[in-house]
């Protein structure tokens, strides 16, 4: 008699009450071992490309913030990128600063969300506390400049909306003050701690070679040494003008992504503090009548790697084509290279280390056929904690305490 | 790879190729027939070491387009390769996921918005329409009755 062999199958997604993107993951395990991963994506598809096409070139970039809510400077001015590609215009040098203050503080508060919510999944809720809290400044500071927490809607073809007044200078620098000094902690708490070198170091290894192949971007590229930053390769803004140095590590586990980003939120915050010394005097925009026939490439690096926007215009109004590709769009099929032979315990931080939307991991559901059980989100939530727990007991480190930073 | 040698290289695949327009410095682009776009992306990744960013599939008036942009991040030139698909009522191009897994997604969405065929592709289901949207509506097609009638898709 033949026997059908039936695999248990762990099923990721595709709801999160939180996030407004879904997406699903069934991963085939052989016990604890991931042996296979499919992904499904476009539950909550928005058509922003059809949109684009019956908007005008102005009212575009107030679209395109709302790809991400929190790359929501990064898509406006990937596109912008393009259509004054197309238009041949480039905008005052003002506007050029601002444009990288904004985007800077952006990645600032990006990374240090990750760093928080890396911290929560495996059982870390100190640093999630401490990480948020030191977020919360910048985007006081991004209120401040933009009249938004998020989605900005403070660049427009030929310049900016919003001028920074030299006013709120000092405090900018005062408030970057603080975030440095407490994300450098933050930095040597992560690097010195014995835990998180055994609890990260080793899982989810992308290898170069994948990294390539996958063709990923932004800091899941960086982590596998693949030293790629479209601020460095083909600077836009004021990116050319500004000291800074491309952050890359050559392990790809989940351990050099975090160091990544950590590293590269202090450079992010030294950017931002030299940008706006700098600060150039004038005008913050320039009058762009019309945007001739022709295409453009524009291109970005988001705070989770590089978006990039193609825009066709005919001459008229509208763009006739308008195509985004969010960093997450290449960096999720990299699950593939990453995650099978992986543990369970270890793919929910896999998953979280490319920083995709967290909508992933919030309705964790595993099905084995055998025993008829089910594990839900907390429970796998509590099992990749628990691996932390396990290791922390193994090489005797003690607890970690609110103090500690 | 620099500007000089990128553009050096470049020849070496222009029999392949109808035209080579460099709209801005950083700015290539490589026209040619969809009969040759698998050997002319293969070139460029395989042989040149460009990095694979995303392609676009566009309802021209009187064709269908591929458009696979590629970056060479050494000198910051984007390379877009556009591939012009002349048979409008069964329009195809070949799959490049094959030799680059980055590209698979991508694909996938283009057979899905335009109804383009990709031939010899790995794994050919639906990316973004459900499983209910009903065959050989196209919503990113200019024809698409869905555009013209404002339905909210």
């Amino acid at each position: 008699m033949k026997k059908t062999i039936q695999k248990p199958v762990l099923a990721v997604g595709p709801f999160h009450p939180l996030q407004e993107e879904m997406e699903y993951f069934q991963l085939t395990v052989d016990g604890e071992i991931v042996t296979d991963i499919d992904v499904r994506i476009s539950y909550n598809h928005r058509g922003i490309e059809g949109i684009s096409e019956t908007l005008q070139f102005d009212q575009v970039p107030y679209l395109v913030s709302r790809v991400c809510g929190i790359c929501s400077a990064s898509h406006p001015l990937a596109y912008i990128n393009a259509v004054e590609e197309i238009a041949g215009i480039t905008a005052p040098e003002r506007a050029q600063y601002i444009r990288v203050i904004i985007n800077e503080l952006e990645r600032v508060h990006s990374h240090l969300l990750w760093v928080g919510l890396g911290g929560h999944f495996i059982g870390y809720d100190t640093v999630f506390m401490w990480a948020w809290k030191y977020r919360e400044p910048v985007l006081d500071l991004l209120e401040e400049i933009t009249g938004n927490r998020n989605n900005y809607g403070n660049v427009r073809v030929g310049g900016c909306r919003e001028d920074i007044p030299d006013e709120i200078i000092p405090k900018i620098l005062k408030e970057l003050d603080v975030v440095e000094k407490k994300t450098e902690m933050l930095t040597k708490a992560v690097l010195d701690d014995p835990v998180l070198h055994a609890r990260l170091k080793g899982v989810g290894i992308l290898s170069k070679e994948d990294a390539v192949k996958y063709a990923v971007t932004g800091p899941t590229a960086r982590g596998s040494d693949v030293a790629i930053d479209v601020r460095a390769d083909d600077p836009y803004a004021a990116y050319g003008d500004l000291d800074w140095k491309v952050i890359s590590q050559p392990e790809g586990d989940v351990f050099a992504k975090a160091v990544v980003r950590l590293l590269e939120t202090l450079e992010s915050i030294k950017m931002v503090k030299e940008a706006v010394k700098k600060l150039p005097k004038g005008p913050i925009a320039i009058e762009v009548k019309e945007i001739p026939p022709g295409e453009g490439c524009g291109h970005a690096e988001a705070p989770r790697g590089e978006t990039f926007h193609y825009v066709r215009s005919d001459g008229g109004n509208r763009p006739v084509r308008h195509k985004i590709r969010a960093p997450s769009y290449v960096n999720v099929p990299s699950f593939r290279a990453s995650c099978i032979g992986e543990h369970i315990a270890d793919v929910t931080l896999t998953l979280a280390a490319v920083d995709p939307c967290y909508s992933c991991t919030e309705r964790l559901a595993v099905v084995d056929s055998h025993h008829n059980l089910v594990h839900d989100y907390n429970t796998l939530l509590q099992m990749s904690r628990d691996k932390t727990a396990r290791i922390r007991k193994e090489i005797g480190a003690p607890e970690l305490k609110m103090e500690d930073f | 790879m620099d500007n000089q040698e990128l553009n050096n290289r470049l020849q070496q695949i222009k029999d392949k190729l109808i035209d080579i327009e460099q709209t801005t410095d950083k700015r290539i682009y490589l026209l040619c027939e969809s009969q040759n776009s698998y050997e002319v992306c293969r070139f460029l990744f395989e042989d040149l070491g460009l990095r694979f960013a995303i392609a676009t599939g566009i309802d021209s008036d009187d064709c269908f387009e591929v458009l696979y942009h590629f970056s060479n991040d050494q000198s910051g030139h984007v390379v877009t390769v556009k591939a012009f698909i002349r048979d409008r009522e069964n329009p195809s191009i070949e799959s490049i996921s094959p030799f680059l897994p980055g590209a698979e997604w991508i694909e996938r969405e283009i057979h899905d918005i335009l109804g383009i065929e990709i031939k010899n592709h790995p794994n050919m289901r639906r990316l973004i329409l459900h499983d209910d949207w009903p065959e050989g509506v196209y919503p990113m097609r200019k024809k698409s009755p869905l555009r013209n009638e404002g339905t909210v898709i």
